[in-house]
C-alpha cells in the first residue's frame, strides 16, 4: 500500500486520447507501421508452412510458388517485412547492453552484429539454392 | 556568444496557453498572451512574464530553472519539454503553444495530477534497499566504477515525467507503471549494494508493469536527461525471459517470478 496519499482534487479534467492519436506524430505512426509489419511476417510464415506441406510433391510446390497470388503477396510483403527486420535490428542495443568494465560497447557494433548475421545467413542459402540448381 | 540585442527591440511572440480554471468552467479553453521577445528567454521565462505583467491567474509548477528540479515540464508545441530548456527563439516568430502535460489529469491551467507518478514510485520501491545490513562502524557499502556504470544511465532521472506524456501506452492505460518508475526500478535493481530484486518483482513484472510497454521509445527521445527508460524496460524484459526460461528448464534452481502472470 502507498505510503502517500493522494490529495485528488475536487475537479479535474482528464483529456481523452484522440482517436487518431497515431496520426498526430511521426514517430507514432513509424511505431505502428512497425506492429502492422507483423501481419507480413506472419503471411510469410504461413507461406513457408503451405510450402513445406508440399515438400512430397515438387508440381504442387512448384505451382504454390509460381501463382501469380504468391507473387503479388511477395511484391506487397517484402517493403513490410524488410522495414520489420531493419527497424528491430537498430533497436537490438536498446534490449542487449554490454560492459567492459565502465564502458558500454558501442551499440552501432550490436546493431552491426544483426546485419553481419543477415548477410552471412543470406549467402548461405543463396549458396546453397546454386549447388542445389546445379545438381539438379 | 549572441548578445542580448533585444532588449530594446518591439519583437514579439504569441502564446497559446492552455487554461482550466475549475471554478470557472468545466472546459477548458486556449488563451492568447503576446510577450515580447528576448534571445535568452526560454518559455518559462515567457510564462512568469505573463503571471507578473499580463494575467497573475496564470498557474503553472517550476522551481530550479535549470534543468535540475523536474517540475516545469510541459507541452510545447505538443511535445514535452522542460520549459526552462526551451528557448524562445527556436520557435520564433511562429506561435507557442504551451498546455499541460499530455495523459494526465489537469488540476488547473497548466498544473497536472501527478498523484499516481508518486504512487507508483512507491509501488516499484524506487529507493535502496541493502542486500545485507550493516553496522555503521563496519565502513561504507563499497561499489567499483564498473558497477557504478551499470546504473549510472538510470539514476540522472529527475522525476519531470516528460517520458510518460510521450508514452502512448500510459496514454491508454494510466495503471501502467510507466518509463520513468521502471527505468528506477532498474536502477536499484542493477545497483551491486541493493538486494531487494525479488521485492520488486511483482509489480515489474506485472502486467501493469514491463508487459505494458509495445516499445515506441519516444521515452528515450523526450528526456532531458538521457535515461533512455525504453532501453531499462526491455532490459528488464530480457532478464525476466531469461528468468522464466531458467525456472522451466532448471526448476530446482532458484526459483523466480515467472516472465508472465497474465
Ligand atoms: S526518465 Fe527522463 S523524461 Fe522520464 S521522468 Fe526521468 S528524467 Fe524525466
Ligand atoms: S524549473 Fe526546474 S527543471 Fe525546469
Amino acid at each position: 500500500m502507498p505510503r502517500h496519499q493522494p490529495a485528488t482534487p475536487a475537479k479535474q479534467h482528464i483529456r481523452p486520447m484522440p482517436v487518431g492519436w497515431w496520426l498526430k506524430r511521426t514517430s507514432y505512426f513509424l511505431f505502428m507501421m512497425r506492429e502492422l509489419t507483423c501481419v507480413f511476417v506472419g503471411g510469410y510464415a504461413l507461406f513457408l508452412l503451405m510450402l513445406v506441406a508440399r515438400i512430397g510433391e515438387p508440381d504442387a510446390f512448384a505451382a504454390l510458388l509460381e501463382h501469380p497470388g504468391s507473387l503479388v503477396f511477395h511484391v506487397l510483403a517484402l517493403p513490410f517485412v524488410l522495414y520489420h527486420t531493419i527497424t528491430w535490428f537498430n533497436v537490438t542495443p536498446k534490449a542487449l547492453v554490454i560492459y567492459r568494465g565502465e564502458e558500454k560497447v558501442n551499440p552501432v557494433i550490436i546493431a552491426g552484429a544483426n546485419y553481419v548475421g543477415w548477410i552471412v545467413v543470406s549467402v548461405a542459402l543463396i549458396w546453397i539454392a546454386w549447388i542445389a540448381i546445379g545438381s539438379a | 556568444m549572441a548578445a542580448s540585442n533585444t532588449t530594446t527591440s518591439n519583437a514579439v511572440v504569441t502564446m497559446d496557453v492552455f487554461r482550466y480554471e475549475p471554478d470557472a468552467s468545466e472546459l477548458p479553453r486556449m488563451q492568447r498572451y503576446t510577450v515580447p521577445f528576448r534571445e535568452d528567454w526560454v518559455v518559462l521565462d515567457a510564462l512568469n512574464h505573463i503571471k507578473d505583467e499580463i494575467d497573475g491567474t496564470l498557474s503553472f509548477r517550476w522551481s530550479c530553472r535549470m534543468g535540475v528540479c523536474g517540475s516545469c515540464g510541459m507541452m510545447v508545441n505538443g511535445e514535452p519539454r522542460l520549459t526552462c530548456n526551451s528557448f524562445l527563439r527556436d520557435y520564433y516568430p511562429n506561435p507557442i503553444r504551451v498546455e499541460p502535460l499530455s495523459y494526465f489529469p489537469v488540476i488547473r491551467d497548466l498544473i497536472i495530477n501527478l498523484d499516481h507518478f508518486l504512487d507508483k514510485l512507491e509501488e516499484v520501491k524506487a529507493w535502496l534497499i541493502p542486500a545485507e545490513d550493516r553496522e555503521l562502524s563496519e565502513g561504507e557499502y563499497r561499489q567499483s566504477p564498473a558497477q557504478l556504470a551499470q546504473y549510472k544511465q538510470f539514476s540522472m532521472c529527475i522525476n519531470c515525467m516528460l517520458c510518460y506524456a510521450a508514452c502512448p501506452a500510459y496514454g491508454h492505460h494510466s495503471e501502467f507503471i510507466g518509463p520513468a518508475a521502471l527505468a528506477l526500478a532498474q536502477r536499484y535493481n542493477m545497483d551491486s549494494r541493493d538486494g531487494a530484486s525479488d521485492e520488486r518483482a511483482d509489480v515489474i513484472f506485472s502486467e501493469e508493469g514491463i508487459w505494458d510497454c509495445t516499445f515506441v521509445g519516444e521515452c528515450a527521445r523526450v528526456c532531458p536527461k538521457n535515461v533512455d527508460p525504453a532501453s531499462a524496460i526491455q532490459q528488464a524484459k530480457v532478464e525476466a525471459t531469461k528468468d522464466f526460461f531458467k525456472s522451466v528448464l532448471v526448476p530446482w534452481g532458484k526459483r523466480q517470478q515467472p516472465a508472465e502472470s497474465r
